[in-house]
């Protein structure tokens, strides 16, 4: 497949929405001609005028300027998300994504379903690339170099990017055999390397002690929630830069779920984390940084107490309570 | 409380609803069904291993006296009813005879039994060894003790009652116990001594007349590169000629001393007498096996019967097939099946491979699909026809241009072959491959290819560590319907290689040790002979039966091996166990 091509050139707009709302000003937001949004001085604060704004721009099908708190300008940022658009063949899944997580801290990405949560993770480390239909425009940068830029190897970046589904997917075979996979599809074959590698890496995914005298077990064998901090381990082997997890633990009971999220904890720090959740308690607890997605548009993105107590935006207030969504 | 209202009767009231609804017609229809195809299969197999099994076992020698004053003797093959015409009494000469044969018939409404009894003694004025003998013309019947079966080499089996044996012109017994005994004494003997000579013959004998072949080929390509009647061609003729004369007088001491074992072995010899009486000698050289059937006890019984089978399985045949083993057809059926796989596997999975993991989905592999699915239609034989004029008469032609050119005219890879056999069965058996191996492919989870993906994996590498193991089973599904298919199929080989005789095995001890190019026997192929071309059809009945059975063995026997390795293959690699 030819996914670098189809996805680099491409330039064009089908949808409607996306070419006219420039110059726009909708309520309470700039236009996209401004990269940065307004400060949140500009912004007032939560009233009746931007709930038509949103939900206004949305039923347009229009873009709009992501609400970002003032606390998140002064990170550094080892991922930033510049005007990113998605298309899955003719419908628009992201609209004017900009955003920049905040390097070694967890963000969480809530929203309501099929809002492109899975969609703008996916194209961190260019798993859309996997689907035909998709296009994109705009672009992404990890510590500063592009990753939709024609020349990025996204073999190289995959490996600098550690990925978790939702559900888990242990590959058919060991324990040892899953966790070492990134090092030996770049051919490691030192034993000690690699057994360094595996203790270290199932340490890190809180699962060492249970598994370690059955490392050569099928890993299909293990629980839904070994399993999950198997793939987790498996990501970390590679030393990624940042982590992606998908709904990591809508597949788990609670007990699998709160290990999960003390994992969540004590990576933090040495990984950053970019993590979607369902689950607002979930976003509270393990996140530093929460950003809010509705109909393909970052709504609104900081740190997850205000979001969460003093949300800026009266449709962000209304997900987090349980209004709607 | 209040007086509350009777509970309807949900119980009683039981809704009229369609037979059809309820489905019970469905269930019978389709167990119905199940019933009916597995009462076939099993009725097949049950003749197949029932008459398949029974041929080697040894019957009793029955000696019969009919009406008309002739006697038989023979081994029973097998009885039926029917209703004989009023004119075969006319045959009966004696009047008495021919009225109790009327009565006997009518007593049984017009109806009598006959038996098929495999005679035997088969020589150049007697070919009829098979005689059917109806109830009414048995005049007395016996067992007589001393009757031997013989299978001799040539002519098929013998039957008759020892008289005397003979060492050259001298009578060393003259009674049947006597003869039997020396016959025990001798006959192991015999054979190994005859055999011997045959070897020297083959070998030895042969190695230098290829010596000298060998020679003259070489004049021959000499010829080819200088020019016939050059000088070199003149030296080579020469050289040839004179090792021939080199080598005369070694290959006449060791054809002496061929014909001088020969001669010896030759000479003990059984006289027997046959049912009618009539004397015959037979020489133990030519006895493959010979035992007293109306003596003979159960186990020695099952020896004979073991030793027929070991024979059979492991021995040349003779008799135009009809005598002997089939050892070089079962060797060529599995070569056959395995240079088949070989072939066919690797080149199915690559393409089915190509098909689902690397070509754009479209019109076109849509197309290609069809198509591949098409070809599992196509007739066999017209797979045989293709393969007879494009491997053997393209491509082998083409190899004998330019590397057997001075074997020419005759053929070396330019006629049927194992190999241009094996590439033929693998185009029949490649969609059963590739569809099988797309289905598989499509069966992996899009969520493992995702997980390699995420990891930094390539394509090749996620095919290869992933999707590759996880489709394995599904691949050796693929793999073991091919042998299924291939292994049993006979018209197309028919065309590319399969023969009635293949003294040569397609591998054997001789320099390169492979010979793709020889032609082979097949199972498949020599039941067909067997059955259909066989001389002598009523002999060759009963292995009909018995081959089928072997070749049924031998596929069951390689798909066994093959679910054996998918069932590891599955359990490690989808269940995880
Ligand atoms: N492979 C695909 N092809 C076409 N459309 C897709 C594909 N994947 C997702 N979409 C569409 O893109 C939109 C966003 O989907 P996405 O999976 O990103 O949502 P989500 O926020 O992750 O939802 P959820 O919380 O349910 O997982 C949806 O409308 C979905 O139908
Ligand atoms: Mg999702």
């Amino acid at each position: 497949m030819d996914e670098e091509e189809k996805m680099g050139e491409d330039t064009q707009t089908p949808v409607e929405g996306a070419e006219h709302e420039a110059n726009e000003v909708v309520a309470g937001f700039v236009s996209d001609q401004e990269p940065v949004p307004a400060s949140t001085e500009a912004a007032p604060t939560t009233s009746g005028s931007q709930l038509g704004g949103v939900y206004e721009a949305v039923s347009e099908g229009r873009a709009f300027d992501t609400f970002t708190h003032d606390a998140m300008l002064e990170k550094d940022d080892i991922l930033e998300i510049e005007q990113f658009d998605l298309w899955y063949g003719t419908n628009q899944a992201l609209y004017k994504n900009s955003m920049g997580v905040p390097e070694g801290e967890v963000t969480a990405l809530i929203g309501p379903s099929g809002c492109g949560k899975s969609t703008l993770l996916r194209s961190v480390n260019r798993m859309n690339d996997l689907v035909a239909s998709v296009r994109i425009q705009g672009d992404m940068r990890l510590n500063g170099d592009s990753i939709y830029g024609a020349g990025t190897d996204v073999i190289e970046l995959r490996k600098r990017i550690g990925m978790v589904f939702q559900k888990p997917n242990p590959f058919p075979m060991s324990i040892y055999e899953n966790i070492v996979y990134s090092l030996r599809i770049d051919g490691v074959r030192d034993k000690n390397v690699l057994d360094e590698v595996a203790e270290k890496s199932l340490r890190g995914a809180g699962l060492w002690e249970e598994v370690k005298d059955r490392l050569e077990d099928s890993a299909l064998r293990l629980s839904g929630g070994q399993q999950q901090r198997l793939c987790i381990g498996r990501a970390i082997a590679g030393e990624p830069d940042v982590l992606l997890l998908d709904e990591p633990c809508s597949a788990l009971d609670p007990i699998a779920t709160g290990r999960i999220e003390d994992l969540i904890t004590e990576l933090k720090g040495t990984y950053t984390i970019l993590i979607v959740t369902h689950n607002m308690q979930q976003a509270q607890r393990a996140s530093d940084y929460t950003a809010f997605m509705y109909l393909g548009r970052l709504v609104e993105f900081g740190p997850t107490q205000d979001l969460f107590v003093r949300p800026r935006l009266k449709e962000t207030e209304d997900y987090v309570t349980g209004r709607f969504g | 409380m209040a007086k509350s209202d009777p509970l309807p009767p949900l119980l009683q009231t039981r809704r009229r609803s369609s037979l059809f609804a309820r489905g019970e017609p469905m269930v019978w229809m389709t167990g119905g069904a199940l019933v009916l195809s597995i009462a076939m299969i099993i009725g097949l197999l049950l003749i197949v291993i029932v008459r398949g099994g029974q041929t080697f076992w040894p019957q009793k020698l029955k000696k019969v006296a009919r009406v008309d004053g002739t006697y038989l003797m023979g081994e029973l093959t097998k009885t039926e009813t029917y209703k004989p015409e009023d004119f075969v009494f006319d045959n009966i000469q004696d009047p008495d005879d021919r009225e109790r044969a009327r009565a006997m018939v009518a007593a049984n409404k017009g109806r009598s039994e006959r038996r098929f009894i495999r005679t035997g003694n088969r020589s150049p004025e007697n070919r009829e060894d098979f005689m059917w003998v109806s109830d009414f013309e048995v005049k007395q019947e016996s067992f007589p003790e001393w009757a031997l079966t013989i299978e001799r080499s040539e002519w098929g089996r013998f039957y008759g009652i020892p008289t005397a044996f003979y060492i050259g012109e001298e009578k060393a017994a003259d009674t049947a116990e006597g003869a039997w005994t020396l016959y025990e004494q001798h006959h192991g003997d015999l054979v190994d001594k005859w055999t011997k000579a045959a070897e020297i013959e083959k070998e030895e004998i042969g190695d230098l007349n290829d010596e000298i072949n060998d020679a003259r080929e070489a004049a021959k390509g000499v010829a080819l590169e200088h020019g016939e009647g050059s000088r070199q061609h003149q030296d080579a003729l020469a050289a040839a000629q004179a090792l021939a004369e080199k080598l005369e007088p070694q290959l006449d001491a060791l054809r002496g001393r061929v014909d001088r074992m020969r001669a010896e072995s030759g000479q003990y010899q059984f006289l027997l007498e046959d049912a009618s009486g009539k004397a015959h000698r037979v020489r133990l050289v030519d006895i493959i096996r010979a035992y007293p059937a109306n003596r003979a006890g159960w186990w020695d019984n099952v020896g004979t019967y073991i030793a027929r089978w070991w024979e059979f399985l492991t021995d040349e045949p003779r008799e135009a097939n009809n005598e002997g083993g089939v050892w070089p057809a079962i060797f060529g059926t599995i070569i056959l099946t395995m240079i088949m796989t070989l072939i066919v596997v690797p080149f199915g999975v690559l393409g089915a491979l190509y098909l689902r993991e690397y070509a754009k989905q479209g019109t076109l592999v849509s197309l290609v699909r069809i198509a591949v699915n098409n070809l599992a239609g196509v007739p066999s034989i017209v797979f045989g026809v293709f393969g007879f004029g494009f491997f053997c008469y393209t491509i082998g032609a083409g190899i004998d241009q330019v590397f057997f050119e001075e074997r020419l005219p005759l053929p070396t890879y330019g006629k049927g072959g194992i190999l241009w056999a094996s590439l033929t069965l693998a185009l029949l058996t490649l969609p059963v491959v590739v569809v099988a191996t797309e289905e598989a492919l499509s069966a992996v989870p899009n969520s493992m290819r995702e997980g390699s993906y995420a990891c930094g994996a390539s394509k090749w590498q996620t095919i290869r560590r992933i999707v590759l193991p996880r489709a394995m089973p599904g691949i050796m599904t693929g793999m073991i319907l091919a042998i299924a298919r291939g292994a049993g199929e006979v018209a197309p080989i028919m065309l590319v290689g399969a023969a009635k005789m293949a003294p040569d095995l397609p591998v054997d001890g001789e320099f390169p040790f492979v010979h793709p190019e020889r032609s082979f026997m097949h199972l498949g192929f020599h039941i067909y002979d067997l059955g259909f071309q066989s001389p002598n059809a009523k002999a060759a009945e009963p292995l009909v039966f018995t081959t089928t059975f072997l070749l049924i063995a031998i596929v069951v026997a390689l798909n066994i091996v093959a679910i054996w390795i998918r069932a590891r293959l599955r359990r490690a690699y989808i269940e995880g166990i």
